[in-house]
């Protein structure tokens, strides 16, 4: 078995032109989901929009610089991610398919081990 | 080291690569160790079949050696020691193709398909499928696409990097994923195919390395999957396109076009395999993209000349092939046809919808055909400007020479 965490990425700004009760049916989609793979599923969160992200880069004096933004401005933001369990990348796929994300997709990244 | 050796090493080489490559995958749990241990078995070959005989079944001989090979090795460096080990299925699965040869799964089938995975860029399958399935060195694969050694070096690895790390399994896909696996597969070798007809860029026409590979590659993958209809059919576009072969250069080296071509020249055994295949293939299913592309080139393959050309037939197919694989390239294909059928004013009325397709906009073949019915229609002065646009646009040498003997033409 692998873990992989499933990145959920969204458009933010798409969120204001839905129809009303978009919100409702994905948080059952994430409900139907959740129940349905409880065994491969090791955690997951919803994150906060981007608007309330601070970034922090070393600056050249060895310091800080802070940001108010997420570290990449990009049309589709992290809004959310699964931690799953999979015997291989095949069966990750299977999973993250079901992930509901009706204004973006998901990213597949495999969690390193160390030995 | 004598002649008989060498011919047989190499016939080994280029036929038995991928099975036994495959047979060692599976004891050494490491695509670069079972390379290894496959090139170590070709280079005993080497040393010992001088003394030791050629033996009756090379490939089986070249497959123990390099597996006990891999099992030494497997022993030294254990699995688990490894930080990426490769996913081999323990469990022996077989495709779902009924009765027959084929129903127990070929090694081989689960390195093509683990080269052609999805989750890996289409480059790089078509870099690893070349170097793993087909035997290609590195240097080869790089040659073959025109780009820096290093830079084909570091696609490879990064490619064997993901199957490892992300787990990329070593294994035929489940009987519901296959459809769509096997058309990924199909399209990495009909790519390898295309770059190896027309080069895209140089000094060759053809690419005689890459279409034998393909063809090789086809053939291979028909043996594997012989129940699948659009399988079969890839394997017949190869044969019917590629049986033009000496017929496409004229002796000066010039691009001879199909309407000139000496149909004698033609390769008549390769057209009637391709040609039966087909007409298997197209029945009694609704028919696939491959299936399509090949009836086309058999409708080709069959006329006796190019007057002869069912040209309504072929308009036909090309509308079936648009209706299920909806690509610019076809509709360009199509409206040639449509121009063939019936008159330059038609095909030159169809080539202007697609004037503002973007993955067109670079494209030489649209704005070749465009100035070959502006020719047609006595449209000199448009003509010259298309051919012009072609010429800039296009990379390849022969097709170069052809495209500016055309606008010398036009010019006179």
């Amino acid at each position: 078995m692998a873990e992989y965490l499933v990145l959920i990425y969204e458009d933010e700004a798409a969120w204001e032109d839905t129809a009303p009760g978009t919100l409702d049916e994905m948080m059952k989609g994430h409900q139907l989901f959740g129940q349905r793979n409880a065994a491969n599923l090791r955690g997951g969160n919803a994150l906060q929009p981007t608007t309330t992200a601070t970034s922090l880069r070393r600056d050249a004096a060895g310091g800080f610089v802070v940001t108010d933004g997420p570290f990449a401005e990009t049309k589709e933001a992290l809004g959310g991610y699964y931690l799953i369990e999979a015997t291989d990348l095949d069966e990750a796929l299977a999973l993250a398919k079901q992930i509901p994300a009706p204004l973006g997709g998901v990213e597949v990244r495999p969690i390193r081990v160390f030995d | 080291m004598n002649a008989a050796v060498e011919s047989a090493v190499a016939d080994a080489h280029r036929r038995k690569w991928a099975f036994v490559l495959a047979a060692t995958v599976r004891v050494a749990g490491d695509i670069d160790v079972a390379e290894e241990c496959v090139q170590d078995a070709y280079a005993r070959a080497l040393a010992t079949w001088p003394t030791a005989g050629i033996p009756a079944k090379p490939g089986a001989w070249l497959t123990t050696v390099a597996r006990r090979r891999a099992i030494d090795v497997a022993r030294r460096v254990s699995t688990h020691g490894r930080a990426l080990p490769l996913l081999v299925e323990r469990v022996t699965s077989s495709v779902a193709e009924g009765p027959g040869p084929s129903h127990v799964t070929d090694d081989r089938l689960r390195l093509i398909f683990t080269c052609c995975h999805p989750a890996l860029a289409t480059d790089a399958q078509v870099a690893l499928t070349l170097r793993l399935v087909g035997g290609l060195s590195t240097p080869e694969v790089a040659r073959a696409f025109l780009v820096r050694e290093a830079t084909m070096a570091a696609r490879i690895t990064r490619a064997k990097k993901k199957i490892g790390a992300a787990r990329i399994p070593y294994r035929v896909p489940p009987i519901e994923e296959l459809p769509a696996r096997i058309d990924a597969v199909l399209n990495v070798v009909h790519l390898i195919y295309t770059t190896g007809h027309t080069a895209p860029v140089g000094s060759d026409l053809v690419r005689p390395d890459l279409v034998e590979r393909a063809h090789d590659l086809a053939r291979m993958l028909w043996a594997l999957l012989p129940g699948d209809a659009e399988v079969a059919s890839l394997l017949a576009l190869v044969l019917l396109t590629d049986a033009r072969r000496s017929a496409r250069l004229a002796d000066d080296g010039r691009l001879v076009l199909l309407a000139d071509q000496d149909r004698s020249r033609w390769d008549h055994g390769a057209i009637r395999e391709g040609a039966a295949l087909v007409r298997e293939a197209l029945r009694g299913r609704p028919p696939g993209r491959f299936a399509l592309m090949a009836a086309i080139a058999a409708v080709h393959s069959q006329s006796g000349s190019w007057d002869a050309t069912d040209w309504a037939e072929i308009v036909g197919l090309y509308d079936l092939l648009l209706h299920i694989w909806p690509s610019p390239v076809v509709a360009l294909n199509r409206a040639v046809a449509v121009g063939l059928a019936d008159g330059p004013a038609a095909g030159l009325a169809a080539l202007d919808t697609l004037a503002t397709e973007p993955l067109l906009a670079t494209y030489s073949y649209l704005a070749a055909a465009r100035a070959d019915f502006l020719r047609r229609l006595g449209r000199a002065g448009e003509a010259r400007a298309a051919y012009e646009e072609a010429l800039l646009l296009s990379e390849n040498a022969v097709e170069r020479a052809f495209l500016a003997d055309r606008l010398a033409q036009v010019k006179s």
